[in-house]
């Protein structure tokens, strides 16, 4: 019988499981979960702030998933270093594990560079974990003033589920714009508009030279003043279980398509890894949930011993603000690039779709992202626009372009 | 130079059989809309169609696409990979016996099966949490009503 265990509790762990439940009802399979919860959704946080879900609807799977899958929940616990030799880890209570197989899901930890005074600044905070969460919405008051350090996609999050619990949110970033990882200028303009609209106000193309308790001196010589400060500036892979014993890792840790890492035995998925974009040809860290479960699935039915790849990693998000509802997708190749772009634009709504090689490499939507799956659909399956209406499929993302015999196929029709 | 590409199959050739489905034969759809108000009057609790959808703007689990001759409906093919299922950052959406379900209670709207869904088959609700095809099999109708009431009886619920 085998011994799986799996290091993180997250959707990758939890996927892991189903992954490997799907091929191995009996082994034992053990989790080291350093958070005092049962798997939750991590992107629900600000949802938690805001009151949209709570603590039940948090949770990522009904209450007796680990009792109905057999694994033993070690909370509490996190893992000093991996004995690949032995093929055991080695706990922070000192004791130790043997495994057969095992997965590393260690997720990704908030980035903090050093700043000067932050030691200073009485009520700082990440915005990672539940707990986080949690800690934050004690701490506020109607009357808060709060800085987010950070225009991404965490610290707007945040900004938008504190947003009626606070007096008054500051947003600043180092870049001219908001969401610069997923958005171009001309469509951050409009999101961060309509940010401006429901009351967050940004400092932007400005960092933070230094703090000194609740004032944040920035590098434009402006001064904010803020009584609880949150640090969104980016995240980084966990990876230095892999690292400690010479595993290959770049930012993240690098796996094949079987999720297995350069250490015999030893698979990682989710956040902590650095896996394959489709649309770059090249390894990247895809931090998002449908990857986390991609990967932490497709480790799993290996781990039982199954056989599953995944190759079909890009980034990808869909996200809303205040109502406004916009989708990303893939790599944005400008014409410098060998790329194309076909976009349209009008007051609160775009698209760009952008092409390059004959195939569809990437999008992004504001506003109607109605049936926004059809160009994803696109992008993962690299289906060469020749083959398909592109010119109605530029109106308008319908399955009415493709062929006759693609869509029967599609749809199950009897060929 | 002829390029090799095929999409790939999510609903395989492998798994059909395992379960009713909802298919539609294009050549025989209509356009009618028909199934798209009988899937709202099935899906909304109501007794009577009238009170259920007049002067209402509705919110169908299925809706017909067409350009130029052809017309057909679509609605959630209930993948066997179901990626909805496998990237909902709720948890919300499950599988039972085959059937692809949404909790609504759990679902906060991100839209996130929207944007991996290669069908368009998901929707926001009137409420704006999502909804999708469940078969009717937990509302009154008990059997897909577009089904039921396709005048040309171009959707049929089988098994291939």
């Amino acid at each position: 019988m085998k011994q799986y265990v799996i290091i993180g509790n997250g959707v990758a762990a939890a996927a892991c499981i189903e992954g490997i439940r799907s091929v191995d009802p009996d082994g034992s399979i053990t989790v080291v979960s350093s958070e005092n919860h049962p798997v939750y959704c991590r992107p629900l946080i600000s949802y938690y702030l805001e009151g949209k879900t709570n603590s039940k609807r948090m949770l990522y799977r009904g209450e007796n998933f680990y009792e109905k899958n057999h694994c033993t929940v070690l909370y509490g616990k996190s893992v000093q270093r991996i004995n690949d030799t032995d093929k055991t880890v080695l706990l922070n209570d000192e004791s130790i594990l043997s495994y057969t197989e095992l997965c590393v899901a260690t997720g990704s930890s908030p980035y903090v560079p050093s700043m000067n005074g932050i030691e200073s600044v009485p009520h700082r905070y990440s915005f990672m974990t539940w707990d986080d969460a949690e800690k934050l919405k004690e701490d506020v008051t109607n009357r808060s003033k709060v800085l987010i350090v950070g225009a991404g996609l965490i610290g707007l999050k945040c900004a938008e589920g504190l947003k009626y619990l606070v007096g008054d949110i500051t947003v600043c970033d180092l870049s001219d714009r908001i969401l610069s990882s997923i958005l171009d200028t001309e469509s951050a303009l409009i999101v961060q508009k309509h940010l401006e609209c429901n009351g967050i106000q940004f400092l932007l193309s400005d960092s933070v030279d230094h703090f000194n308790h609740n004032t944040a001196f920035m590098k434009s010589g402006k001064e904010v003043s803020f009584d609880i400060l949150i640090l969104a500036i980016g995240v980084r892979p966990n990876a230095g279980l892999i690292r400690d014993i010479n595993g290959k890792i770049n930012r993240g840790i690098i796996v094949d398509e079987h999720m297995r890492t350069s250490v015999s035995s030893v698979y990682a998925a989710g956040d902590c890894t650095e896996g394959k974009d489709i649309t770059i040809d090249d390894n990247r860290v895809l931090a998002l949930l449908p990857n986390a479960y991609h990967q932490g699935f497709c480790a799993g039915v290996n781990m039982a011993g199954g056989n599953l790849t995944f190759t079909k990693g890009f980034p990808m998000n869909s996200i809303g603000f205040f109502g406004l509802h916009l989708m990303t997708a893939g790599t944005r190749y400008d014409g410098d690039q060998g790329g194309t772009i076909y976009e349209e634009q009008s007051e609160n709504h775009i698209k760009k779709l952008f092409c390059r090689n004959g195939i569809m490499t990437g999008f992004v939507l504001v506003g109607n992202t109605e049936r926004a799956g059809i160009y994803t659909s696109m992008i993962r399956e690299k289906t060469p626009i020749d083959t398909v209406n592109f010119e109605l499929l530029k109106k308008s993302p319908t399955s009415a372009v493709y062929s006759h015999n693609i869509r029967r196929k599609m749809f199950g029709g009897v060929v | 130079m002829k390029r090799s590409w095929r999409f790939s199959a999510y609903l395989t050739p492998a798994n059909k059989g395992f379960m009713k489905r909802v298919y539609v034969n294009e050549e025989w759809c209509l356009g009618c809309h028909l199934c798209e108000y009988n899937c709202a009057f099935a899906n909304s609790n109501e007794k009577d169609m009238v009170s259920a959808l007049k002067g209402k703007s509705i919110f169908p689990r299925i809706h017909i696409e067409e350009n130029d001759k052809i017309c057909y409906a679509v609605s959630c093919r209930h993948c066997t990979d179901p990626l909805c299922m496998k990237s909902c950052i709720a948890g919300a959406i499950s599988s039972h016996d085959g059937v692809i379900a949404i909790d609504q209670e759990k679902c906060v709207g991100c839209l996130t099966c929207v944007l991996v869904c290669p069908y368009g088959a998901l929707s926001p609700s009137e409420t704006g949490v999502m909804q999708k095809c469940e078969l009717c099999l937990e509302n009154a109708c008990g059997e897909p009503a577009c089904v039921k009431g396709c005048p040309n009886r171009a959707i049929v619920y089988e098994e291939r």
